[in-house]
């Protein structure tokens, strides 16, 4: 039940127009219903296949070995470990396992964080954007500038703001505002977990305000409509007709944002460079720490290995639970 | 149709599963190289000079001067330093690299291990003119100690110690300082009303390593055992981080802002008249591109425990540089060797050392008295006589992750006004050397 | 253009929310943007001073020394190249598959949408060694050359971009009206030609939505890029690391190349805003 319930409303409105109804011209006949489907996935599947599912394959293999820089050149040749590689990763009292259980928690925690507040402000800002005013044009524009730019340019920018002693925001805080002591760190210690989160969300949120906007122009009118002559005001009209008609919009935008948030490798590293604070230690750095840096990819592997069980699993839960959640309402 | 259709994936599937498994590497046979395409070559570049587009106006006319002695092109890329490892890590992967590289000189004993690499043995030596013509310290941080070099010098760099002249005459200090006593008294005079002593770049890793490794030598640490084991714990090693890292918790030289430098801003803050000195390689190139005059700095040697530098304890700087390697799959064995004998003839190390503010790692081109300025001076001197190759180990990139990691953690103690003792760095030190034993 | 709130006027708690929020918002966004332009207005040596709201002078020398420093013409080409034709493809694929699982039942439906998403969930770094072991030996088998190439990278881009945009487009078909293909199924349309009349134009606003997010996916990616790419097939999102040598982080010229190369996309944006608010209002009266 787990991911059966997951397509259940795909299923269902799916089948009231399928499978015989479809096509007038009988002509093709079974052949052609049957197979137009799986022709059309056709472009997808093998691409899929060829750059993400056997790569996949290979890394999971790979897992099992013990790959360091004396058998890159050839890594059919690297020993196999066994499970040796598994039990470096999860052994939560050697300094590797409680380093990676630590950094595995910062992912969680800023995950969840910088979700939400990306969806909050691009929600938000879509909802306020969809009824017309003078410069309405313009900020949807400039919302959208953060997702424009190059993200190597941006995060690099973000950390020149973020330095303590010439940047931006120690600038306002502590010169203008007065408000610490002295000029707090931002790039090191325990404050980069917010440095990041900041960055995050502000590269991560037009993504959410572009998909949300473009769900509300799905929402019929006629629904507003009738529920003005209820008497219902603006506020309840979001509430009761735009949150539930972005239910679907929303379970795969949450998805896509904590998938990506959970595997961001371009926005730590830029910002931190090779080796993280330990409050903003994110597991995809930290990985490419334990691999790239270090040369052992096996290692690596099996630490991606756990990560890919970890992420199906969440997945899984989260849309058999949202799809539940969806009939309930639905029905 | 449909079962065929999916059959059909799944053959697709496997044949790729099995055509990735099979050829894993492209490095089969031809392990000395061949000589299939001996008219043209590929040729990575590091970027030493300004930007990439000047390392091209300085190495094309030289390329193009050696097709006219041989006959073969050579195809150039510059690849930056951000890029360089993974795309040697690849091409070692998959066979598919250029014919000749450079490479980071700490990086040669982890590159050698791979086995990709043509070793450089007596007879291959002697094909670019003999192994003597190089300086021994340059040759020392070519490969793991014992084994056929996996590269060859091809420019060389060291530490000295960059002082800044109005600052120092500001404060009525006459010589820069000589030992590290004497760098910490007149540090006291420098560091006031928001001017600090000396720089440091707390979030680079691989300068805390060069740091701490020439600390660490004189204090008799090495860091690795002599049969290659992690070692980082000794006491000698403790002394060494710690007394990098008192230089801001308890003498307090270094502004605490340096504990997040990883971009060079020591070097602007000393080109700005806020930071006194700075311990730096070949520096020059950058204060002009900052804007400051060949006249508003000095540079000395860097400073030692007591004495003056030399070798063993009195060691001042690492043997820092480029090398040149050839990769043994090579289409064009005899070209490669060929071109890694034009770019190490006097004359090319005369022409390209000079561009990049570097010195020849070639004894006969070290003497030309283009080199004799007295930047240069001090740096040649060190590289001659008191200047250590890092442990040329395969596990050098992990020491400089886990152990720069380890200082730059100690730096971020510092800065946020905790304690930094001999235990807390001990514990850090212990932590980094399990990383390496598990890994 | 299409309204679809009710016209009944909003209550003064709305239209003061709007205005706080909003313009809040605005400020976080912009933030960057000005530190940007006025350090790209900076000499080097000021740029990495204390920073000041206004540049005590301003010189517009980083705009000219962008181009000397890295070939940023030729990398603007290539991203431009790579991101365009990997959108194209990927939407267009993507517009199929969704098409199939939103209107068809079949076998396999379930195990295609769950796979093709967990292919997001494996951090890119480890299958970026084995991609390109796959790709040096497509190219010995086959002699096409995959990796160093712009096809290559534009193969990898669009699988990157296409689960999302399968999975948001699923969504968008999803709620345009069956009754709308069947419809034009009457009309005497083939299915693809029900696709192609009425479902493609009534899903505009997502098309565009899954678009943008599939060029962007492409624009900024970085770490493939690094290592598939040589200097004539260099993309910017590599290349203006170029500006940060060994020496010297050329800050003022970071900034100034980025504006630079981001206006484009930014007026792209802007021409493209229409058909983001277009939508079903549009297609449903045709």
């Amino acid at each position: 039940m787990t991911t059966t319930a997951a397509y259940g409303t795909v299923e269902r409105t799916a089948q009231k127009q399928d499978p015989g109804a479809a096509p007038k011209k009988r002509r093709p006949g079974w052949l052609r219903r049957v197979s137009l489907p799986y022709l059309l996935l056709l472009p997808a599947l093998l691409l899929e296949l060829l750059v993400h599912l056997v790569p996949m394959v290979i890394g999971i293999v790979v897992s099992f070995r013990e790959l360091t820089q004396f058998y890159i050149r050839d890594w059919t040749t690297a020993p196999w470990n066994g499970l040796g590689n598994y039990e470096i990763a999860v052994d939560f009292d050697a300094p590797v396992g409680e380093a990676l259980l630590k950094s595995f928690f910062t992912t969680c925690l800023f995950t969840v964080l910088s979700v939400g507040l990306c969806w909050l402000l691009g929600a938000a800002a879509a909802i306020f954007l969809q009824e017309s005013f003078r410069g309405r044009g313009l900020l949807r524009t400039i919302f959208l500038v953060p997702y424009a730019l190059p993200v190597y340019a941006a995060v690099i920018t973000w950390a020149f703001m973020f330095q303590r002693d010439n940047g931006l925001v120690n600038h306002v805080i502590h010169d203008q505002l007065g408000l610490t002591d002295s000029p707090p760190f931002w790039l090191i210690g325990d404050n980069a977990f917010f440095t990041l989160l900041i960055v995050s969300v502000w590269k991560g949120w037009p993504f959410a305000f572009l998909i949300i906007m473009a769900g509300l122009q799905n929402i019929p009118r006629e629904m507003y409509e009738a529920a003005a002559l209820d008497g219902a005001g603006i506020w309840q009209q979001i509430r009761r007709i735009t949150m539930p008609s972005l239910r679907p919009v929303n379970q795969v935008l949450v998805l896509v944002l904590f998938l990506w948030t959970f595997n961001d490798f371009n926005t730590p590293f830029v910002l931190f460079g090779k080796a993280a604070p330990e409050s903003a230690d994110l597991i995809s750095l930290h990985i490419y720490q334990s691999s790239f840096q270090t040369w052992n990819f096996g290692t690596g592997s099996a630490m991606s290995v756990l990560l890919l069980l970890f992420l199906l699993l969440v997945t899984g839960v989260y849309l058999a639970l949202t799809s539940r959640g969806r009939k309930a309402t639905d029905g | 149709m449909r079962r065929s259709r999916v059959a059909s994936i799944a053959a697709v599937t496997l044949s790729l599963v099995l055509a990735s498994a099979a050829c894993g590497g492209g490095s089969t046979g031809s392990e000395g190289g061949s000589n299939e395409q001996p008219k043209t070559l590929t040729y990575w570049a590091s970027n030493q000079g300004a930007s990439l587009e000047v390392d091209k106006k300085v190495l094309q006319p030289e390329l193009d001067k050696f097709e006219k002695e041989t006959g073969i092109k050579v195809k150039l890329e510059v690849v930056p330093w951000s890029d360089l490892l993974n795309r040697i890590l690849t091409a070692t992967t998959s066979g598919q690299g250029p014919d000749v590289l450079n490479i980071g000189n700490t990086w040669s004993a982890s590159l050698q291990a791979t086995g990709a690499l043509l070793p450089w043995d007596a007879k291959n030596f002697e094909a670019i003119g003999g192994k003597d013509r190089f300086v021994d310290s340059a040759l020392g941080s070519t490969g793991t100690q014992g084994q056929d070099p996996a590269a060859v010098p091809l420019y060389s760099m060291a530490y000295a110690l960059y002082y800044n002249k109005k600052m120092f005459a500001d404060a009525g200090i006459e010589k820069p300082p000589a030992t590290w006593s004497e760098l910490t008294d007149v540090g006291e005079k420098l560091s006031k009303n928001g001017k600090w002593a000396l720089g440091a770049e707390g979030s680079n890793l691989s300068n805390n390593i060069h740091q701490v490794f020439v600390l660490g030598k004189q204090h008799g640490a090495d860091f690795f055992t002599p049969d290659g084991k992690a070692d980082f714990t000794s006491d000698g090693a403790v002394a060494a981080v710690k007394q990098y890292v008192d230089f801001m918790a308890k003498d307090k030289i270094i502004a605490p802002g340096n504990a997040e430098y990883a971009q060079n801003q020591s070097l602007s803050d000393f080109a700005k008249d806020k930071t006194a000195m700075v311990l730096w390689q070949t520096a020059s190139a950058t204060f002009k591109s900052l804007g400051m005059n060949e006249d508003e700095w000095g540079v000395a040697p860097a400073p030692v425990q007591s004495g003056t530098p030399g070798t063993g304890t009195n060691t001042n700087s690492m043997v820092a540089g480029i090398n040149m390697a050839v990769f043994k799959n090579t289409k064009n064995i005899d070209g490669a060797k060929k071109f890694v004998k034009f770019m190490t003839s006097d004359e090319e190390q005369k022409i390209l050392n000079s561009a990049y503010g570097s010195i020849p790692p070639v004894k006969s081109a070290q003497e030309d008295p283009a080199f004799d300025s007295p930047a240069l001076k001090v740096l040649r001197d060190t590289l001659a006589t008191s200047a250590t190759a890092l442990p040329q180990v395969p596990e050098e990139s992990q020491f400089e992750t886990v152990v720069g990691t380890a200082v730059k953690e100690l730096f971020a103690d510092a800065a946020a006004g905790r304690k930094v003792t001999t235990e807390s760095v001990r514990a850090k030190l212990e932590k980094a050397e399990q990383q390496m034993s598990t890994s | 253009m299409a309204e679809p709130r009710s016209p009944m006027a909003a209550p003064q708690s709305f239209l003061w929310s709007r205005r706080i929020f909003l313009t809040l918002l605005t400020g976080f966004v912009l933030l960057p943007v000005y530190v940007m332009i006025s350090s790209s207005l900076k000499p080097l040596e000021d740029v990495s001073g204390k920073f000041t709201w206004l540049p005590s002078g301003l010189t517009v020398r980083p705009y000219f020394d962008i181009w000397e420093t890295v070939p940023l013409a030729d990398y603007f080409v290539n991203s431009l190249i790579v991101a365009g034709a990997a959108t194209v493809c990927s939407v267009t694929i993507a517009v199929f598959a969704a098409y199939a699982v939103s209107r068809y039942n079949f076998r396999g439906k379930r195990v295609f949408t769950v796979t093709v998403l967990s292919t997001q969930m494996f951090p890119g770094i480890l299958f970026l060694l084995p991609l390109f072991l796959i790709y040096v030996n497509i190219g010995n088998a086959t002699g096409i050359a995959l990796f160093g190439s712009r096809g290559g990278l534009i193969i990898t881009y669009l699988t990157f971009s296409l689960p999302f945009s399968i999975w948001m487009l699923i969504g968008y078909f999803d709620s345009v009206p069956r009754d709308l293909d069947e419809a034009a199924k009457v009309d005497g349309c083939g299915p693809l030609g029900a696709l192609f009349r009425v479902v493609v134009p009534a899903a505009i606003p997502g098309i565009v939505a899954v678009a943008v997010y599939a060029f962007m996916t492409a624009w900024g990616e970085v770490l493939f890029a690094s290592v598939m790419t040589n200097d004539t097939t260099r993309t910017l999102a590599v290349g203006l690391q170029g500006y940060s040598t060994q020496n010297d982080v050329y800050w003022n010229q970071i900034m100034a190349a980025s504006l630079v190369v981001s206006l484009p996309v930014v007026a792209g944006f802007l021409l493209l805003q229409r058909y983001l608010v277009a939508g079903l209002t549009a297609g449903a009266v045709k």
